[in-house]
Formats: C-alpha cells, structure tokens, sequence
C-alpha cells in the first residue's frame, strides 16, 4: 500500500521534473542565457513542491493512522473490551484486524466481527482522506511551482538546499541511532544499579550471576550483590587483549614496513588483498581454529614442558585473536607509512642514509601517530571480540593473570547473561547492560585517546 | 672538516685514483670534479637522456638549463645515484667522481651520497627538531665522537648555510616550522653537515620568494669556496648570478655548455639563443 504510493509520487516526481524542465526554457523563448538558473534545476524545483509535501504527509498519515484506527475502534467497542488487560486487547484488535483485511484468525466472536466492521470503515475513511489530501497536496504544489517559474527565479538554491537538508537528515539517522542505543544502555543500567551498588559493580572481585540460588533474585533485598564484582571480567579482558596486541603490533607493523618500502609492485598487489582476506574471515571460523587446534597444541606443548595449562586458555584465545586484529594493524599502518611524503624519504637517502636508517628515523616517527591510532582501533577491536574467546578461553570468571589459565571477557559473559529462559528484570539480565555500558565507556576512551594522538600530531610534516 | 683519509676506504680509494690519473683536468685547466661520459638514461622504453658528455668542475657552480622535461634533473639526479629509487630507470655510460665509476658494482651508494649532497625542490625537513635535523647526517655516519663534537658540527653547519643567527636560540623549536626559505637553508645545512664534496640542488628556490631566494643563491656563492655546486633552475637569471659554467639541455641532449658569461652573452647554439631570449621553453 505504502509502496504503490511512493511509486506513484515517484512517477510524479519524474513527470514534474521534465515539465518544469521545459517550462523554463518557454519562460525565456529557448534562450537558456537568461535563466537565473539551469533548466535542470527548474525541473528539480518543481519535482521538489509537488511531491516533497505530499511525501511528508504520507509517511506521517502511514504511521499515525493504524494508531487512530485502533483507538478509535477500542472507543467504539467499549463494552466488549472493557476488562480487557493489555495483552488481551492486543490479541483481540489483532483478531480483528485479521478478520477484516485477511490473515490468520485465532477464533472469532460477536465482538470481534463488530470491531473488524469498525476497521473496515475507518480505514477506508482513512484511505479515502488520505488520498484527497495527497492529490490536493500534489495539485496545489504543482500549480504553486509552475507558475513560480520564471527567468529570475531562484531554482538552484531551494534544490541545493533541498539537497542539504536530506544529506543532514540521513546523517542524523546515524547520529539518533547511537544516541539510542547509549541511553537505553544507560537506562538499564542505572536499573542495574538500583540493585547492585556501582561500587560493588566496578570493584567487587567475584562473577557469579549464573549461581541464582545465591541471590540473583528478581526483588531487589534478595540480590545479593556480592557475587556482580566485574573484575575478574575486566582483567580478563585485558589480558586477552594485551595478549592479541602483543603478537599483533610487531607482526602487523613489520609486515606494514615490508609492504611499503621493500616489496616489489607484484608482492605488493598480492600480499595486501591477501592480508586483507584475514580480515573478511568469519571470527568464529577463528574460533573453530583457537579451541580445536591452537588450544591443545599449547596443552600438549606446555605438558611436554611440565606445565600444567588448561586446555580453554587465555594466551590460545589471545593468539589467534592477534591473528585476526594482525591486518587491521598492518593494512592502517600500510596507509599511513605511504601517506610520509617521498620527499622525506629522499632527502633522508640523499644524506646517505640507508632504507633501514631511513625508515627507523624518519618514515616510522612520521608515521607514528597514525600507527598508534591504528593500533588503538585494533585494540577496540580486540575488546570488543567475543566469539574466539567464547570457544578458546572459556567462562570461569577466574581472578587471574596467568595466561594459561582459563579467563572470560566481558563480551562472552554478555553473552552468557542473554542467553537462557530469565526475565527481563531480574538483577541477571540487567547485568548484561551495565557491563555493555562499561564496554562502552572503556571503546569510547580508546577512541578519544586516538583521535588526541592524531589531531596533536597531524600536521608535522607538511 | 674534510674527511680524514685514513679513515674512510672510500676517501682513500679516491685519494688513490687521483694520484694513480694525476688529476684530471679540462682543455683550459680547471680541475675535474665529476664527469659524465656518454651517459643514456631510460624509464622503461622511453630514453630521457642521449649521451650526455658533462664535466662538473671542481669548487664551481655549474647551472643546469632548459624547458621542462629536457632532462636536466635526471642528469643531477644521476650524479648520487637518486634515479636507484625509481625502479624503471636504467643508467647508460660512465659517470666518475674523481675519477671513480660511481656506477661500479663496488661502490656503496651511500658513501657515495655522503660524498655528494642533494638539495631538493622543495624544502623537506624532517619533522624532527632543527638540531636534530642537521645532526641526522653527522649521526648515521658517525661523524662525531661526543656530545660537544656534534653540537659543534651543528652550530657550524648552521653558520654555513647562514641560518646560525636566526635559529640560535631554539635549536629545539621543530624544523617545519620555520619559514620556507629558513626551511630550505636548513636543508642545506643539512647536506653540509655530513662534509660532502659536491651538492647538488634541484630547483631549490623554486618554492621560494623573491627575498628568500636572494638569501640562498648569496649563500651558494659563498658555498663555491669549499664545495663543488650543481644547481638545476627555471631562472635564467639566477643562472646568470650565481653559476661559472651553464649547461643548457633540451629534449633529453646536452645542446651547449660553457662559461655562463659567454652562454648569455653569446650562444653558439640557435635553440640555446632562443631559449635564453625567451622565444620557448
């Protein structure tokens, strides 16, 4: 329904643009000189008051009509729905609804094919309105606009301006997004918190929310909030990721050298993409590869060491999460290296530096704030990583720095909190939004150290 | 602060060549720094240069000229070896540092650019300190042996290249923040520092103004009297103030060389004379 009409108005569109085209050149006798603005822009003009009212409405009436509708009916049907709870009168108007446009029907009575009689005709009101209004809207507009055309008229600033208006509009849809999505964390969690205090939230040394006898109850005096300490989580996070960034800075960044300076155009045209193909890798193949391969390889090698390493560990989970960070380290860096101007380079070989001296001295310290904020961006990245450490690092929320000890993330333990039968409420499932939010701000700080380093260095050579 | 011979292999072997060819020396005596014999420069199939015969005389400034595209900063480039870095140019013929193949398998590029400095179009400072800028060369090549030695090194690359007086008092203050004359004396600082015997300098007041560039071509002058000078320029008049010998290229051949007196004042060559007057390039 929706859509016949966005095609109508968009056939409109089409037909307004090539009339306004036209009228404009009448308007100045083909003498395209004396137009203030292109004949394009004219058709454009016009495309823009004809249908761009109308399109607002229709969207607006789309959206806001089904909600009338309903109210409308649930008045109308008063008696039959008067002691009705919510979940009730929903089933009852869907019921409704079905009976009267088609669709699966639950069972019907005397009630509901009252109110499905009642949605018939308030929708066709509806539509009937609707209709009137968007051809009175087309109309108008279209009158409006022809007759605006003329020699002088102004055309290209309202397209351009037009334009504008749209492009800030769908990168506000970005913007509202993540505004969302931070608030509702931070709703949450501030429900969250009225359970669990911060303090023992952020500091508290024990993770155990799945043992629910203990007190994750739903009523806020069974809490007990002794067993929500998110450290554990935490360190466990950060040795994973101190473990993926140490294996993949050097690699990344030597191989990053290589690929700018020393390789040869064919290695070149071949490593990169390939590299890059590290990156397209689905993270839970990476998995796959850490718990069955990667895991039992160091059991065996520590064994053989007289260690005893557990088989879900964090240095395994560590490793293979290098790996996969390793092209985001090398192919940012790749950029950024190649970005250090030529003429360094050779005003550094013209002074009878060799390549290595060259790119220790100059290129890498040149280089080097783009080389951290990749870095910085390979380590959000690592953070926010959940499915290797899911298979190759394990659940227990142990309190360690040992890497061949089993650890857990704040990423798997989300995971962990989500899945399963519990109610929405209870201090269990809230938890999962607080330790987003905290995951959240730890990114966030990431991110803005980055952009620091960048903007402070940005400009030193020039 | 020239190199001490028993030190450097490579100041010796030279030492050696000189006094093995006696000094070589032009039809009208001036000693013989560098020479190209018959040197041919390709980028991929496309020949640049044909057979360029060029003697580079000893604590001279020898200007390169011509329209653009003709060639003449390949030739300087071909002088330390900087055309190595672009992989699709091949090197044709003999070039000779006293009377050294600078091409011979045996030779180390990088001693050979310490020996001959370049100075670039643009100024390209490192985005290091000034100090640190002129140290760079005395450091990578273990010039100095202390502290002190390095500072005097610096200071005295700096009177050099007359930016001493205005840099004194923040050596520290990064070098691309200078002006771009100040930036491009640095540079020439800079190659001083390492003690070459020949600069070479690819335009390097063509990103300049009027007042920086009166500053550097004095500065070129004074440089003549330790230091053998090529100079690549657009500017016929600057060619004319600052150089004794003046190469005129054209189309990837030598055209005309001689005393930039007579090439201004009397051209042999007809295209030598319309590109002087004007009339092209």
């Amino acid at each position: 329904m929706f859509w016949t009409y966005l095609l109508i108005l968009a056939a409109l569109a089409v037909t307004a643009y090539f009339i306004g085209r036209s009228r404009s050149g009448k308007v100045v006798d083909g003498d395209y000189s004396k137009l203030h603005s292109r004949p394009s822009f004219h058709g454009g003009f016009l495309a823009i008051v004809t249908v761009l009212p109308a399109l607002a409405v229709l969207v607006v009436w789309s959206i806001a009509a089904p909600r009338f509708i309903d109210s409308a009916v649930v008045s109308q049907s008063v008696s039959a729905v008067a002691d009705l709870g919510k979940p009730e009168l929903e089933a009852f108007l869907r019921d409704a609804r079905a009976i009267a446009f088609g669709g699966i029907v639950g069972f019907t009575d005397d009630a509901k094919e009252q109110a499905a009689e009642l949605f018939r005709t308030y929708s066709s009101y509806s539509t009937t309105g609707m209709n009137i209004v968007l051809a009175l809207l087309v109309a108008l507009g279209f009158v409006y606009g022809f007759r605006k055309i003329a020699p002088r008229m102004r055309a290209r600033h309202v397209v351009e301006r037009t334009t504008m208006v749209f492009l800030a509009a769908c990168s506000a849809v970005a913007i509202v997004t993540t505004i969302g999505i931070v608030l509702s964390l931070i709703f949450e969690s501030l429900m969250f918190f009225r359970q669990v205090p911060v303090f023992d939230f952020i500091f508290g040394t024990h993770w155990s929310p799945q043992s629910a006898f203990e007190g994750a109850g739903v009523e806020a005096s069974d809490v007990n909030s002794e067993i929500f300490g998110a450290i554990p989580l935490l360190v466990g996070t950060m040795l994973i990721t101190a473990i993926a960034i140490l294996v993949a800075a050097p690699v990344g960044l030597l191989s990053a050298i290589y690929l700018s300076d020393y390789a040869s155009q064919p290695v070149r045209a071949v490593a990169k993409p390939v590299l890059e193909i590290l990156a397209g890798i689905p993270t839970v193949v990476y998995g796959f590869f850490a718990a069955l391969t990667v895991a039992p390889a160091f059991r065996g090698f520590g064994e053989g060491l007289g260690m005893s390493v557990s088989s879900e560990s964090a240095l395994a989970a560590g490793v293979v999460m290098g790996i996969m960070i390793i092209p985001f380290v090398s192919s940012l860096s790749d950029d950024v290296i190649n970005s250090v101007p030529q003429s360094l380079r050779d005003g550094s070989a013209g002074l009878g530096a060799t390549k290595s001296e060259t790119i220790r001295k100059v290129v890498l310290p040149a280089a080097l704030p783009g080389i951290v904020s990749a870095l910085i961006l390979a380590i959000s990245r690592a953070i926010g990583e959940t499915m290797i450490v899911v298979m190759a690092a394990g659940l227990a929320a142990n309190l360690t720095v040992n890497p061949l000890e089993a650890v857990t993330t704040v990423t798997v333990q989300i995971v962990t909190l989500l899945i399963g039968d519990q109610e929405f409420d209870s201090a269990k499932t809230l938890a999962a939004f607080a330790l987003g939010l905290l995951l959240f701000c730890i990114t966030l700080l990431l991110n803005i150290i980055a952009l620091r380093v960048v903007q402070k260095y940005r400009e030193q050579y020039d | 602060m020239s190199m001490d011979a028993t030190m450097s292999p490579t100041a010796a072997e030279a030492a050696n060549a000189t006094e093995a060819g006696a000094r070589a020396l032009t039809a009208d005596g001036d000693p013989i720094k560098m020479r190209g014999d018959k040197v041919c420069v390709f980028y991929g199939d496309k020949q640049a240069l044909f057979d360029i015969d060029l003697d580079i005389r000893e604590r001279q400034v020898t200007a390169l000229i011509g329209p653009s595209g003709c060639g003449k900063s390949t030739f300087l480039r071909c002088l330390n070896r900087m055309n190595d870095t672009i992989d699709i140019c091949r090197v044709a013929g003999d070039i000779t540092l006293d009377g050294m193949d600078i091409y011979d398998p045996s030779i180390d590029v990088v001693e050979l650019r310490a020996r001959v400095g370049m100075v670039f179009q643009k100024p390209n400072p490192f985005p290091k300190s000034i100090y640190e800028n002129v140290a760079y060369g005395p450091r990578i090549h273990g010039l100095s042996r202390s502290k002190a030695e390095l500072d005097d090194i610096v200071a005295s690359s700096l009177q050099k290249a007359g930016l001493y007086e205005e840099v004194k008092d923040r050596l520290d203050a990064p070098g691309t923040g200078l002006s771009g004359g100040q930036q491009q004396r640095l540079c020439i600082a800079r190659a001083i520092a390492v003690s070459p015997e020949v600069i070479l300098m690819d335009e390097p007041c063509s990103a300049l103004d009027p007042i920086a560039t009166a500053k550097v071509e004095e500065l070129i002058d004074e440089l003549r009297e330790n230091y053998t000078i090529v100079i690549v320029t657009h500017s016929m008049q600057q060619a004319a103030r600052v150089s004794q010998r003046t190469a005129f290229f054209h189309l990837g051949i030598l055209v005309e060389e001689g005393p930039t007196q007579d090439m201004f004042t009397n051209p042999r060559d007809r295209r030598t004379q319309d590109y002087i007057t004007g009339r092209f390039g």
